[in-house]
């Protein structure tokens, strides 16, 4: 196929080169302009995440673990997934009554002060791909902060904390610190100078997922989390 | 012209047809009004949206400015990452490439999220040819493909169908839909779970790419659903297929193509998912497709590219606003084009890439009301192509696929008759004086005066011109 | 690239003298249209001057992919408008033909300088009216009801969108109920009319009953190609509305 690659790209030189395009210089104002207090910018992102389904939950460093754990078992929800190797997840598992199950296993044991069991994110999903999908009521992570202008979470799945995490339990809670606010994503993309190396993959999350495929009536849960509980850590 | 004919796709009876079918009318205008409405309201700060559509146009036309180099980059960055690249000169290159994939990866189910140029491709139809079930998983295209046609709208594809028509058609081809509601939870419920178990099955995953960034060799698809993460997350391999002109220079022209996207398409300020891919699984990670691979398609894009006018056209982000504002499409819906876009969008591109020939009436189904002109948030000069579009199907040349291909000759005589009797005052004045005379003793079984009064009473010439009058009252001439 | 509209050549002075181009639509159909509209001017204290040579603006052509020809009949108005003076025209579109596509048309042509002055100078009348005259109107008519149809192109290319409802507001005994669609098009689009004749019918059956769920005895307009399209499908209808160009609806409230 380099036949293709060769024609194509001859083709867009020779023509280009005929005809150049000046274009006019690009402008960045309207994005960088796009600005809050900072203490506007946590009320507006609750604002729009709401308006789209979105729940909050109020917690502190301390107690976050308990304020989750307490919250998806009043839901109903009988197991978390979650990244045992962050430091978020290790604190989970520390502060949760509920042991982790052995590795390789399917469910946790002795869940004695609660009936949720955590499960640990930590092999390959191809080694649970059945249970993920079948067998996981929520999915616990961090984020890298939340954006003013659009309501949105920044998430970078890694290694550590898994991609499937954030999408394939029904309920994806999402621990938000406060302080890690940014008024649009350019300004997210520019201080965190994004472009000099882009993770596998880097996701903006607005809502639980959703769809208005049928007739522009808004149903959520459609192939993603039916729930995003976002966690404000204060 | 004649042997053309044949091959012609025919907008006329299928738009008849269309606008027979009240239901179908109805659908489209409560959609419509729905989605103007909901865009007028993201865009109610003027100077916001002035500012930032010229900002759009400005990223989209620099990547123009420097295509051949920024498809250099972005393939250089891209294998870089680990991720393989293809080249396509047409769709059927596109889909040999896409069949190699699969046999490699030993796969016989794909799930897709959203992908236009695949619709381009009929690679669906190519792939099941070949024992290899392709399963749409974007709910409208999972609702089209279930009962067999084609997306009528670029961002909405079930938009055709109301609620009542689609729980029929889910009774109608899926086992478990009988004991399910009717409503758009219910049905959106169990689209869930049957795709689910497909998501988890399938060896390949097939997506769409709305801008690849030259600078980082990232991917970046955006959607509310869910699928998409799902198609380029859970099976092994994932292809992502991409119109060449959909690449932009910096990770930093991203944002103003989300933020303008999605208020566009669909007046919300954001979709639910923004995924930026930039490489497969790395050792250590524990999901995410070990192979991606990345089509970049032509068919007929570089040619599009040669014109500088028509050039504009590559400028499009895909966000179906100009569908939406179209009073010609809210009519006759989507399917009436018989096109992978319809619409203004498609009434430019897809003549220029299927042919005059075949497409030459697209360009005239269009009252060129500059309604899509005055909300595209890239600024692409729609009309204007249109009208260029029509002189290359009259007139032939090398610019346009089969341009020429609808050249009349008793049209091209009207024309210049029309000419003769207009550039001269006095042919003007003998041809005007002899229409208010006798005009309006014109039947209106005449060619075209009988379209005309289908539904209106006939033209009145009045009894004296404007000149007359003019001269008449002592205005003077010079 | 993008061709917008250029701005409204700024008059440092009122001026006394203008141009007033008919159009051909306005010439054959709706000529008490176009004298009204040169009366309103003359009313301003302005002098009229309609060149006798005018035609068309070549629109029609333009649009129908015959450029050559549709160049020979915008060729044959340049030397019409010698004097540096405003030319007013009774329609958004054959003004927005002037103004915004002569230069395109013209381009590359041993007249196109000519040819980009004289469509420096093209003004649709409502726009003239209001932001160079700043006409101010005494309506002596019966009370009535009216709507509003804006065109396309008056909207669209040339950027007139209040002035005609402004000169509306004016009139004291008029109630202008506006449409709820007003900015989608009426069908017309010229040729399209008899091109897709079905689905023009379609869209001016929307306007059509848009214009009835307001009630007005009269719908107005500033374009003559849309108004023949309305006005048609209104008498066909046997609807008891009817269709005015502005210039004439204007002139006879302020005579009463």
């Amino acid at each position: 196929m380099s036949d293709a690659r060769a024609a194509i790209l001859g083709t867009l030189r020779r023509t280009r080169d005929a005809h150049p395009l000046t274009p006019p210089p690009s402008d960045f104002t309207p994005l960088a302009e796009k600005q809050w207090p900072p203490e506007e910018r946590l009320p507006r992102i609750r604002r729009l995440m709401e308006a789209v389904h979105t729940e909050f939950l109020e917690a502190t460093e301390a107690d976050w673990p308990a304020v989750v754990t307490d919250f998806l078992t009043r839901e109903g929800a009988s197991t978390l997934l979650y990244a045992p190797e962050t430091i978020d997840g290790a604190k989970l598992s520390a502060n949760t009554h509920s042991p982790s199950p052995p590795r390789g296993e399917g469910r946790g044991e002795g869940d004695v002060a609660s009936s949720l069991t955590l499960i640990p994110y930590d092999r390959p999903i191809e080694d649970f791909k059945q249970q993920m999908f079948e067998g996981i009521d929520a999915g616990l992570t961090g984020t890298l902060g939340a954006i003013a202008d659009t309501g949105s979470l920044i998430l970078w799945p890694s290694a550590q904390e898994p991609r499937l995490l954030s999408l394939v339990p029904h309920i994806h809670v999402a621990l938000l610190r406060a302080d890690a606010l940014y008024d649009s994503f350019w300004q997210a993309m520019r201080d965190g100078r994004w472009a000099d190396g882009m993770p596998t993959n880097a996701l903006l999350i607005s809502g639980p997922s959703k769809t208005a495929d049928i007739e522009q009536t808004l149903a959520y849960g459609v192939h993603g989390p039916k729930r995003l509980v976002v966690v404000i850590v204060r | 012209m004649a042997d053309h004919a044949a091959q012609a796709v025919n907008f006329a009876a299928a738009s008849k047809a269309a606008l027979q079918d009240s239901e179908l009318r109805g659908n489209f205008r409560r959609a419509m009004d729905g989605l103007m409405t909901k865009r007028a309201v993201q865009f109610a700060d003027g100077q916001e949206w002035h500012r930032m559509r010229a900002l759009a146009a400005s990223v989209r036309l620099r990547a123009l400015s420097k295509l051949p180099e920024l498809l250099e980059q972005l393939e250089t960055n891209l294998t870089r990452n680990g991720i393989q690249v293809h080249w396509a000169a047409t769709t059927a290159e596109a889909n040999a490439i896409t069949l190699e994939i699969m046999r490699k990866a030993n796969a016989t189910l794909a799930v897709k999220g959203k992908s236009m140029v695949t619709e381009e491709m009929h690679l669906n139809a190519f792939l099941e040819d070949h024992d290899i079930e392709v399963l749409e998983s974007d709910l409208g295209e999972y609702i089209v493909q279930l009962d067999g046609t084609m997306p009528s709208h670029i961002i909405m594809p079930a938009i055709h169908l109301n609620t009542k028509q689609i729980a029929h058609l889910f009774k109608q081809k899926i086992k478990d839909a009988a004991s399910t509601g009717e409503d758009a939870a219910a049905l959106t419920d169990l689209a869930r779970r049957i795709l689910r178990q497909k998501f988890m099955k399938a060896g390949v995953g097939m997506s769409g790419v709305n801008a690849a960034v030259a600078e980082t060799g990232t991917l970046c698809l955006i959607e509310n659903e869910g699928n998409g993460r799902m198609c380029t997350t859970v099976p092994p391999v994932h292809i992502a297929f991409m119109g060449l002109e959909k690449v932009v220079e910096r990770l930093e022209d991203v944002p103003p193509i989300i933020s303008l996207l999605p208020r566009s398409a669909t007046g919300q300020p954001i979709t639910t998912y923004v995924n930026m891919i930039s490489s497969p699984r790395k050792e250590g990670e524990k999901d995410g497709p070990r192979e991606i691979h990345v089509v970049i398609l032509d068919n007929g894009r570089s040619s599009v590219y040669a014109d500088p006018e028509l050039r504009d056209t590559l400028r499009c982000i895909r966000c179906g606003a100009c569908m939406n504002h179209c009073p010609v499409y809210t009519k006759v819906g989507g399917h009436a084009y018989q096109a992978p876009y319809p619409g203004p969008i498609g009434k430019i591109l897809v003549p220029q890439m299927e042919g005059l020939a075949k497409r030459g009436e697209m360009p005239h189904a269009c009252t060129m009301c500059n309604a899509c002109v005055e909300i595209c948030p890239v600024k692409i000069p729609i009309v204007e192509i249109m009208g260029r579009l029509r002189v290359e199907a009259v007139r032939p040349s090398a610019t346009v696929k089969d341009a020429g291909a609808q050249a009349s000759r008793t049209e091209a005589l009207v024309w210049k008759g029309w000419a003769a009797m207009n550039s001269s005052p006095l042919a003007y004045r003998l041809a005007t004086t002899a229409l208010s005379a006798v005009g309006n003793a014109a039947p209106a079984s005449l060619p075209l005066l009988k379209d005309w009064t289908s539904v209106r009473s006939k033209p009145r010439f009045a009894a004296k011109t404007l000149h007359d009058l003019a001269r008449k009252k002592g205005i003077p001439d010079v | 690239m993008d061709r917008p509209t250029p701005p409204p050549s700024t008059l440092a002075t009122k001026p006394t003298k203008v141009y007033f181009f008919g159009t051909c639509l306005v010439d054959l159909f709706f000529p008490d249209a176009g004298m009204a509209g040169m009366e309103l001017l003359q009313a301003q204290g302005l002098e009229v001057v309609f060149p006798q040579g005018q035609s068309c603006c070549g629109q029609p052509a333009y649009n129908s992919g015959y450029r050559d020809d549709a160049l020979k009949v915008a060729r044959a108005q340049l030397d019409l408008f010698p004097g540096d003076l405003p030319i007013v025209v009774p329609s958004g579109s054959c003004a927005g033909m002037m103004k915004k596509h002569w230069p395109h048309l013209f381009h590359g042509e041993a007249d196109e300088a000519k040819a980009v002055q004289v469509s420096s100078r093209v003004w649709e009348l409502t726009q003239f009216l209001v932001q160079v005259l700043n006409v101010q109107l005494t309506d002596k008519g019966e009370p009535v009801r009216i709507t509003w149809h804006a065109s396309c192109h008056a909207q669209r290319e040339m950027g007139v969108v209040e002035e005609p409802k402004a000169l509306l507001r004016q009139l004291a005994n008029v109630e202008l109920v506006e449409l709820k669609r007003e900015k989608e098009c009426c069908g017309f689009g010229g040729t399209f009319a008899v091109r897709h004749p079905e689905i023009s019918a379609a869209m001016v059956g929307d306007k059509l009953a848009d214009i009835e769920q307001t009630g007005a005895k009269r719908v107005v307009s500033g374009d003559c190609g849309c108004l023949m399209n309305i006005n048609g499908a209104l008498e066909a209808g046997r609807k008891p509305v009817q269709g005015q160009h502005i210039a004439q609806f204007l002139k006879e409230r302020i005579h009463g």
